[in-house]
């Protein structure tokens, strides 16, 4: 399947279809392409596996990254609080 | 689920009350900065070493958007949620920071990539049978391992990584925070995304963990 096919022959390469993919992900595909994104991944075991393990691997990331951050304090470091006030009370009033 | 902050926006009711803090923090109310700090801080900060991948940086990078953000709120002017404000301010901190780094070689992020033969085959067994993401998530390692992976993403991959698909922005959204064209954001988001994928693999596969 060489690429030189891909505004005549229905079927895309893996390669096209990974190239798809983003935009496939985000709704952007034009239905044409769509529908040959759709056909390779019937066709194609291997993208359609690919594209479960990818799905998975986002999800994944999103899912741990809505976990608090174990290292992170769940409250702001008093110096810190300290630090901001310091440096927005406005240096010409001199009275702080 | 522990925290469920993910949109911090306000809505109905509750946007009377932001009015109310907004003009306290624009007559430069202390109390409200407090306030603010401590709404927003841990999220900040989170955010934050997730995209610098270091604590210290993460808290000089936070207060420095506060500073930012407290010295420009006279122009807020309300219109949009507090939350995506400064958020914005301090990813731009963030990115501050990262320009200022040694620009990170991109060859390993070249290696996560898939491959393909010269027909345009994929290269590469999948695994059949795929663990449900509970199941993996279950897992220490696993999450450990979800962290490292996007750690290890060059800083500009892993920016985009962490703001279109974690704190779901557009790519629109995006590309405006971070100063570059939308298809620039898509190849990149790609990319990283087709990294984290491949760092993954050993975790899906069953193999050694
Ligand atoms: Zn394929």
């Amino acid at each position: 399947m060489a690429s030189a096919d891909r505004s005549l022959g229905p079927m895309i390469t893996c390669r096209e279809f990974e190239d798809f993919l983003g935009d496939y992900l985000e709704g952007r595909l034009a239905w044409g392409a769509r529908w040959r994104f759709r056909l390779h991944m019937w066709m194609c075991p291997e993208c359609r596996r690919y594209l479960r393990s990818f799905r998975r691997s986002l999800e994944l990331g999103r899912r741990v990254f809505a976990e608090p951050d174990e290292s992170v304090p769940s409250e702001v470091p008093p110096e810190l609080l300290r630090a901001v006030l310091a440096a927005v009370r406005t240096p010409d009033d001199g009275d702080t | 689920m522990a925290r469920r902050t993910r949109d911090m926006g306000t809505e109905g009711g509750e946007a009377a009350e932001e009015a109310e803090w907004v003009a306290a923090l624009r007559s430069g109310d202390e109390a409200s900065y407090v306030a603010l700090m401590q709404r927003f801080g841990p999220r900040l900060l989170s955010l934050a070493r997730s995209i610098l991948g270091n604590e210290a940086e993460a808290q000089d990078c936070v207060q420095e958007a506060f500073i930012q953000a407290f010295k420009k709120v006279g122009g807020f002017e309300g219109r949009s949620p507090l939350w995506p404000w400064v958020r914005r301010i301090a990813v731009n901190a963030c990115l501050g920071r990262i320009r200022a780094r040694h620009r990170q070689a991109e060859a390993t992020l070249e290696a996560w990539q898939p491959e393909f033969d010269a027909d345009g085959c994929r290269l590469g067994l999948e695994p059949r049978q795929l663990p449900a993401a509970d199941e993996l998530l279950a897992s220490d390692r696993v999450r450990a391992a979800v962290r490292a992976a996007v750690r290890a993403l060059p800083e500009i991959h892993r920016t985009v990584l962490i703001l279109r698909d974690f704190e779901e922005l557009s790519t629109g959204e995006v590309a405006e925070l971070l100063g570059l064209e939308p298809g620039a954001i898509r190849v990149r988001l790609h990319r990283a995304r087709a990294a984290l994928k491949k760092q993954l693999e050993p975790a899906f596969g069953g193999k050694g963990m």
